[in-house]
């Protein structure tokens, strides 16, 4: 896995009118990385994804794929990536054969290779035996599935996929994540979403984007270590007095839950796990579970998007944790 | 690249129902106004033998015939292009063409060249109407082909205009209206001033007037240039609006 510089985005930016969607965003995506781009409905992340994929002119700053400037050389640029909307682009009155030849030929495939590239993205994305059906009479999942192959046809080294996970099935979903962890070993896949755990499950490099600015740069394993914060979850049949736990070595402070569990915030390099298990058992305090209380990646992205400002926030998060949960 | 844009829009056209109805509709018509002019020529045809320098079969049949059909396609051609680009907005794949490599250039002459194909062929079934009578007649082939050139022209100038209408909009039926109502006031611009001598730059606009001077087998290169004027005016334009697409949002 080589770790040339794919994407380079300096101080972009865009505006609509008076609103400014997108505030001077830098980043850069090298090859075999996976970059989630995070952040709530209206952040500026659709409007990244179009510019980048040329389909959006920036008001301000530079976009280079590949090394090829995309508004001096747009051509170049745009033979380098493959784009998936949030819409996929399909022709509802072709059937997928047709319509990935001609995806194919728009991306400048010779000829005498269009039929092994098509067979390749339909091998790709699960499209085996739907290639004589017209894309109008496919299910969503399948349709979504098209958009991919679309997006990756001409075997692109930067791929752009825009909620490629919206509408499908929990097994589909699972499929998707699975190629798009496939495509991130060849290519430099962007993958925009506001579904946090799929960025767990699928990203090398997580960003987050709020009211156009970016708010969080930082690869995964430095999330984990964002959202390592030391605490436990713990509940009991007959829970101790609060002071009991909050006396223990290394706990610095007790908090009750609504629903009778109670959190507890230790110092990082002191757990208290093992003598609130010995505790429970010698006074039997009916302790029936103990969790460590990682900060969800939902936590971070409140904290993250909230402090702006806060009661906008507010109003975004139940919709998170609607979808979350769903 | 232009080409395969064009052959992909010259395809999609017969998979829905649109084209094939089209054909069939003008060839229909046509083919009515054709035999009842004929069977007009059929009548006097005595009294012209009789006559000096009288007008010919060509003559009579021809002018009349390409005369309706450039009315009849003036209502159709903006039904063939309303979709072009509208449709594409509205069902969100003009993303595809956007990203691929293509220069707006491409977008939009691959997209004209696609309806110039479905008019050619269009033009070939009107074609074979009079030439069918060259099985037991003799035809004046120049003014024929002055006569098809002028329609080939006309056509070329009503799809631009069709192509520009479509970008305007993302609904379908207002391109195709606003494309019929341009075309329209081009045709019956002539009307307006007619005696005064003010009046008359307005009807060298029409496009009327540039059509009739070929069905009467004048090819007058002033009237080409206004036609191949019109069309790159026009596809000028629609490149501007989809660059300005893409800037604007």
């Amino acid at each position: 896995m080589s770790h040339n510089t794919l994407v380079e985005i300096r101080n972009l930016s865009r505006f609509y009118g008076a609103l400014q969607a997108v505030k001077d965003v830098s980043f850069s995506i090298r090859q075999g990385e996976v970059l989630g781009f995070l952040g709530p409905n209206g952040a500026g992340k659709t409007t990244t994804m179009q510019i980048i994929s040329g389909n959006l002119a920036p008001s301000g700053g530079s976009v280079t794929i590949a090394g090829h400037d995309l508004l001096e050389d747009p051509r170049a640029a745009k033979s380098q990536i493959g784009y998936l909307p949030e819409q996929p682009p399909l022709y509802r009155e072709l059937t997928v054969d047709e319509y990935l030849d001609y995806c194919a030929a728009l991306n400048h495939v010779p000829r005498a290779q269009r039929v092994q590239a098509r067979d390749n993205a339909k091998e790709r994305c699960g499209l085996h035996g739907v290639g004589r059906r017209l894309i109008g009479n496919l299910s969503k999942g399948f349709q979504q599935r098209v958009g991919i192959a679309q997006a990756i046809i001409h075997l692109p080294p930067v791929v752009i996929l825009d909620e490629p996970t919206v509408g499908l099935d929990p097994i589909q979903i699972r499929e998707i994540r699975a190629l798009i962890r496939e495509l991130g070993k060849e290519h430099g896949v962007i993958l925009s979403t506001h579904i946090l755990p799929e960025v767990q499950a699928t990203c090398d490099h997580v960003q987050i984007i709020n009211k156009g600015e970016l708010v969080l740069n930082e690869s995964i394993e430095g999330l984990e270590h964002h959202m390592k914060a030391a605490s436990l979850t713990v509940a009991f049949r007959h829970p101790p007095a609060q002071e009991t736990l909050e006396k223990l070595p290394g706990v610095k402070s007790v908090r009750p839950e609504t629903d009778g569990r109670l959190h507890v915030f230790h110092e990082a390099e002191q757990n208290p796990t093992d003598t609130i298990l010995r505790l429970a058992m010698e006074n039997s305090w009916g302790l029936y579970e103990i969790r460590p209380g990682r900060l969800s990646l939902e936590q971070v992205f409140l904290e993250l998007t909230m402090d702006a400002a806060a009661d906008d926030a507010q109003a975004h998060a139940p919709a998170i944790t609607a979808e979350l949960s769903s | 690249m232009i080409l395969t844009v064009a052959l992909r829009e010259f395809k999609s056209l017969f998979l829905s129902p649109l084209a094939w109805s089209i054909l069939a509709v003008v060839q229909l018509i046509l083919g009515f106004l054709f035999l009842s002019r004929l069977e007009v020529f059929q009548l006097y045809q005595p009294q012209l033998m009789a006559m000096d320098s009288a007008p010919g079969l060509t003559e009579i049949v021809l002018p009349d015939l390409l005369g309706n059909a450039a009315v009849i396609l003036l209502l159709i051609v903006p039904l063939l292009t309303m979709r072009l680009v509208a449709e594409e907005r509205r069902n969100r794949t003009l993303a595809l063409l956007f990203s691929a490599p293509l220069s707006m250039t491409e977008i939009v002459l691959g997209k004209y060249l696609g309806i110039l194909l479905f008019l050619l062929v269009l033009l070939g079934m009107i074609a074979l109407m009079p030439l069918s009578l060259l099985a037991g007649a003799s035809l004046d082939l120049g003014l024929m082909a002055s006569g098809f050139l002028g329609l080939a022209l006309l056509l070329a100038g009503f799809a631009a205009v069709g192509l520009f209408m479509s970008t305007l909009t993302q609904y379908t039926t207002v391109a195709a209206i606003s494309s019929f109502g341009a075309l329209l006031l081009f045709w019956i611009l002539d009307w307006s001033g007619q005696g005064t001598a003010g009046g008359n730059w307005l009807a060298y606009l029409s496009l009327f007037n540039h059509y009739k001077p070929f069905l009467e087998g004048v090819f007058d290169s002033a009237d080409a240039a206004y036609h191949v004027l019109l069309i790159v005016t026009f596809l000028v334009l629609s490149i501007r609006r989809l660059d300005a697409d893409r800037l604007g949002g």
